[in-house]
């Protein structure tokens, strides 16, 4: 219960900081990623602020042996930037900036982002429901190729 | 508007509050596309609860919040179909082969000096930035 009730408000004030960023707007974000058109800084002060309590958290997790509701904490990342963390990566990127939504602003927008957002959600699901399938293709060209 | 910089500061410092209580308190990473992915492919059924709670805190407290602006908040997302769909789809299926978006390998990442957290940043700042530029300025079509 208790994990339940902090996940809501781990949920409710990443929302909030996505609303109160800006990061919902789309036009936001495409200004940012638009360096040849009328740049939008914006969105490096919301990356840098939130790396700063983040930062600080993973310093204190790796002092203490459990995280406060029990459990485990998350293991060490992995370090091989391998193939599908790069084209995964470029093509979140290309659909980022198409649109201007990424998967968290798409879901806090869900209730007042119109029919486009509600558009956007169904595409996004799909897509990561066929997430799987393109990561398996890409398995066995590599193992074509070899 | 010049003031924005300082709302992101004050937004990005909430987002990242947020995932180190998600961190300390519940042990868990917050990356939206993780914590959403789970859900849609069932590969995070175990732990259904908790990432409904997070996904439904997202909503509500944006949604309640909304109001108390004095000017009308908005997405402005395109009125073009064919591109939200083609967006949708390529943030679905990048975020989970990527195993991660802006928030997970971004915001998580990136603050434990994570080499796939930065690689991952980079690779989708550059496509998006390229995109941006395509599809805007030569195309023209966003």
């Amino acid at each position: 219960m208790m994990r339940n009730l902090f996940a809501l408000i781990a949920g409710g004030l990443f929302g909030a900081g996505l609303l109160v960023s800006g990061m919902t707007n789309t036009v936001k974000v495409q200004g940012w990623l638009d360096i040849f058109g009328d740049w939008d800084p914006t969105l490096a002060f919301v990356l840098g602020g939130a790396i700063i309590p983040m930062a600080i958290a993973w310093n204190v997790a790796a002092r203490r042996a459990r995280p406060a509701l029990g459990g485990n904490f998350p293991g060490k990342p992995g370090s091989e930037i391998d193939r599908n963390l790069v084209v995964g990566s470029v093509l979140f990127g290309m659909g980022w900036g198409l649109v201007g939504l990424c998967p968290g602003p798409a879901v806090a927008s869900i209730s007042w982002g119109g029919l486009g957002g509600l558009v956007f959600l169904v595409a996004m699901i799909l897509g990561m429901l066929l997430a799987p399938a393109l990561r398996q293709r890409m398995d066995n060209m590599a193992l074509a190729l070899r | 508007m010049e003031m924005d910089w300082i709302w992101g500061l004050v937004g990005g410092l909430m987002i990242g509050s947020a995932a180190a209580m998600f961190l300390l308190v519940n042990g868990r990473i917050m990356g939206a596309s993780g914590i959403v992915g789970g859900l849609v492919d069932r590969s995070g059924w175990g732990t259904w609860p908790e990432r409904l709670a997070f996904v439904a805190g997202l909503i509500a407290v944006p949604a309640l919040m909304r109001p108390l602006y004095n000017v009308e908040v908005s997405t402005n997302i395109t009125d073009n179909l064919v591109i939200i769909v083609a967006a949708g789809l390529l943030v679905g299926i990048g975020s989970r082969v990527a195993n991660g978006c802006t928030s997970g390998h971004g915001v998580c990442g990136i603050s434990r000096f994570s080499l796939r957290g930065i690689g991952a940043t980079v690779f989708y700042l550059l496509a998006g930035g390229i995109g941006v530029v395509v599809f805007r300025h030569l195309l023209g079509v966003i």
